[in-house]
């Protein structure tokens, strides 16, 4: 469990930091008729949209640490064969990457009202993203025709539950992602399309983030890391 | 008195808060049924978690029937009490506490106590809605499947989970409950998402964190450890599915079953746990911290008082969820691991028991010369404070590892959790409603009936809880079916056991009164007035009772104090609303 603490440490300092601007220690009690306290617990600036983001990418970085210190716990037990990576899986990685590059250029174009390099960008980041998720079905047919099925040995049944979860919140950022480019096919450039386009962009780094670290952890790099942790609890 | 005064005349602009983009339903249906009004939505939540509470007491009923005279109910086998006290604990713990703390309270209050029109994503709302019924039917859906519901106990454990000797174990029932936990799950984040950021973006002008109502804090406290641990739950449920599906070993050790060696192997039992009190004991807490919030502002409103020590009620809630997220190796003593986490867990355990007392001194130190009404509400508000402090007592037994060790899996531990995560949050539930069922419907619950369910439902639950721990001390172990013709346990335990059957026939049976007063009053009900107790928090302001869709009127409250104005001197009356900038005495004040 200790990527999940190690997780849960990380939210705390951002809880902290956040709460160190609220006036915790004011006296509600003695500051009456005051309405405005500029920057001392009154709401941010910042949309709803992209606080809520926030707050789900937390409970998806949650979710990702927990299936990771599941892996943690259970890598290097005597029945383990690591899986190998299909070569695939470096070309998808790449697709990934620039999915979220374009992703990220759609975001400045729109910040700029350019609709047309928006719309394109949009477009690459799309294809691109659909791209890597059908790479990722090929390296799993690749991996079951060489003979590493699911339930063979729990490394592969790490890959595939957890490739798979990630699959699939790509998937829903897709849907996300698709809702949005039909908002802003045809019309101009309004705040809510850069809203739009900017939260899909965060989505998009924080889903390529994830999927490097779980490319690292299903490589092995992560197992010098594994390691360590156990010699520190042991 | 001149500090109260300060600024009080201050002339302040009207709110600057810009009016969000209101769902107006067209139809009967999107006004009822799918209704993305936070209000609406709160009822349906509260509604559904009875209805599938009220399976769970009829469940506790049969469990205890079995219980108190072994042998006489012949339905009840072995496999069906299995089933009874796994589907009674899941429903009890999840899909009504849970539900009904956030899903219900959280929806109904956080707009109105905050001061918003509604919550910031009315849509996603509505679908954790119907995700959440969704989850429930499908949970109920077990009782008719082949193989019957999942008789594993509430904690899921593997592998027995999901082999044969269990009741639904290579059946449906298994897989019914765990589809019907990753429903919820993903129901819940989409409320959970909006509770929090509607605490931190859709406040009204004025009200700073901390003028928020302590419901508030604990309700949004809850919530965020909610969205946390959650994820645990949904990861080891997942894996439980593929290991029963698709034969994979992620918590399946090597096994022979019947004589036939199991295709899966080398697994861990032990990740299982892991995984399941990583959610299990924040979940503890997501039921006790609104609790604690409701509580507290209970107590301050029926005693005519301001909460005493605001400031560290706050920082206690925090606290306490903050660690709450590293005791949970706690319900693990007996798990074979290693000494020095247990050491670890249990001062971390202890620890928590420093913010928790710092909260129930504070309440007692509110109810201290204070004018205590006791209505219905404060009366169940004392009755949590005293169930609270009986199970936080026992709990300091069960925190240490070697007293925990010969208690584990006894009838002691059932005691425990049932007082302190049972009876006390139902308390606390009962007194809210009571509470708020005014300005919901507008009319005050029938008070006679009230009293009798309050102390039928409280000495009752004594009555069955308190001997509990005696049978526990005794070595009478939990989950048994039969205890037997067994030396150790003599003949008064068996006599014990009949009695607190009786009384927990009892309490259920009030319980059904309690609900007949829900819909009796409904209609008959004596008409409450926009604030029948006389209470300071916005959700008692609201131009119309119960409020319209929108909440507040043309223009959003804006907030000029705490919560907690109770008996200022020289003020007109004896609470200050939060959006009266005055005294309340207009004239005097400009005279002088």
């Amino acid at each position: 469990m200790s990527v999940m603490l190690i997780f849960l440490a990380g939210i705390a300092g951002v809880v902290i930091w956040w709460m160190a601007q609220q006036r915790l220690t004011s006296r509600p009690w003695l500051e009456v008729g005051h309405v405005g306290h500029p920057g001392g617990g009154e709401r941010s600036p910042i949309p709803p949209a992209q606080i809520g983001l926030y707050v789900f990418l937390a409970v998806v970085g949650a979710l990702f640490s927990l299936f990771i210190s599941a892996y943690m716990m259970r890598v290097g037990t005597p029945d383990w064969w690591s899986t190998p990576i299909p070569r695939l899986l470096w070309l998808n990685t790449g697709a990934l990457i620039v999915s979220s590059g374009a992703m990220q250029w759609a975001k400045t174009e729109a910040q700029r009202g350019r609709g047309d390099p928006m719309r394109a960008a949009l477009l690459a980041a799309l294809v691109t993203a659909i791209l890597f998720l059908t790479g990722q079905i090929f390296a799993w047919r690749e991996l079951t025709q060489a003979g590493y099925v699911l339930a063979d040995n729990p490394a592969n049944s790490f890959f595939y539950v957890i490739t798979g979860m990630h699959g699939l919140h790509i998937l829903g950022g897709l849907i996300a992602l698709g809702r949005t480019m039909t908002r802003v096919w045809n019309g101009a450039v309004t705040d809510r399309v850069r809203l739009n386009v900017s939260l899909c962009a965060t989505y998009w780094h924080f889903m390529l983030i994830v999927w490097l670290i779980l490319f690292a952890l299903f490589a092995g790099w992560a197992n010098d890391f594994a390691d360590l942790c156990r010699q520190l609890l042991t | 008195m001149v500090d109260i005064r300060s600024g009080a005349d201050e002339v302040i602009p009207l709110a600057e808060v810009e009016d969000v983009e209101l769902y107006h339903p067209k139809s009967w249906w999107t006004h009822y049924v799918f209704s993305q009004d936070a209000k609406i939505i709160a009822i349906q939540y509260s509604l559904t978690a009875t209805a599938i509470g009220m399976v769970a007491l009829v469940l506790s009923w049969l469990i205890r029937l079995q219980l108190g005279f072994p042998g006489t109910f012949n339905f009840i086998d072995a496999d069906h009490y299995y089933q009874f006290i796994t589907m009674h604990g899941m429903i009890m713990v999840i899909y009504l506490l849970t539900a009904l703390f956030l899903g219900g309270f959280g929806n109904y209050l956080i707009p109105l106590m905050v001061g918003a029109r509604d919550m910031v994503f009315p849509y996603a709302n509505m679908l954790s809605y119907w995700l959440y019924l969704l989850a429930v039917l499908i949970l109920a859906a077990g009782f008719f499947v082949p193989g019957g519901p999942t008789g594993a106990g509430w904690t899921l454990y593997p592998p027995q989970a999901v082999l044969s000797g269990t009741p639904g174990g290579q059946d449906w029932g298994i897989l019914v409950m765990l589809s019907s936990l990753i429903l919820f799950i993903i129901g819940f984040t989409m409320g959970g998402l909006n509770y929090v950021v509607t605490v931190l973006q859709g406040r009204a002008r004025g009200m700073t964190l901390m003028r928020m109502p302590l419901t508030i804090w604990g309700i949004f406290t809850a919530t965020v450890m909610a969205l946390l641990a959650f994820p645990a739950l949904f990861v080891a449920c997942v894996m439980m599915l593929f290991d029963r599906l698709l034969g994979t070993s992620f918590f399946m050790p090597a096994i022979v079953e019947m004589g036939t060696q199991l295709k899966q192997g080398g697994g861990s039992p032990i990740l299982f746990q892991h995984l399941f009190w990583f959610f299990g004991h924040p979940e503890v807490y997501i039921v006790a911290l609104p609790a604690f919030g409701i509580v507290s502002d209970l107590i301050s409103t029926h005693a005519r008082k301001n909460i005493f020590g605001y400031r560290m009620m706050v920082w206690a809630i925090v606290i306490i969820g903050a660690l709450s997220f590293v005791v949970w190796a706690h319900h693990m003593y007996v798990s074979g691991m290693n000494p020095n986490f247990g050491f670890f867990f249990a001062t971390t355990t202890l620890i928590i028991a420093v913010p928790t007392a710092i909260k129930v001194y504070n309440w007692v130190l509110t109810l201290w010369r204070g004018d205590i009404h006791l209505t219905l509400p404060m009366l169940f508000a004392l009755a949590f404070i005293v169930t609270f402090v009986n199970g936080g007592l026992t709990g300091l037994f069960l925190g240490n590892v070697v007293v925990d060790v010969p208690l584990s899996d006894t009838m002691f531990v059932v005691a425990h959790f049932h007082m302190v995560m049972g009876v006390a949050p139902i308390m606390v539930i009962f007194g809210a409603i009571y509470h708020w069922y005014p300005k919901v419907t507008g009319r005050m619950l029938n008070e006679a009936m009230g009293q009798i369910h309050f102390w039928v439902t409280f000495l009752g639950a004594y009555l069955i809880f308190f001997p509990m721990h005696y049978l526990g001390l005794l070595g009478i172990p939990r989950r048994y079916h039969e205890l037997g013709e067994t030396a150790f346990i003599p003949e008064s335990a068996h006599t014990l056991n009949m009695f607190i059957s009786v009384m927990a026939l009892t309490v259920g049976a009030a319980q059904i009164l309690f609900l007949f007063n829900l819909a009796w009053s409904l209609k008959r009900g004596r008409p409450s007035g926009g604030n029948p107790w006389r209470a300071t928090t916005l959700e008692w302001q609201t131009p119309q009772t119960p409020p319209a869709h929108g909440n507040w009127g043309k223009e959003l409250p804006v907030v000029y104090r705490w919560a907690y104005d109770y008996s200022v001197p020289g003020a007109a009356e004896d609470f200050i609303p939060q959006n009266q900038p005055g005294l309340g005495m207009p004239t005097r004040e400009h005279a002088s």
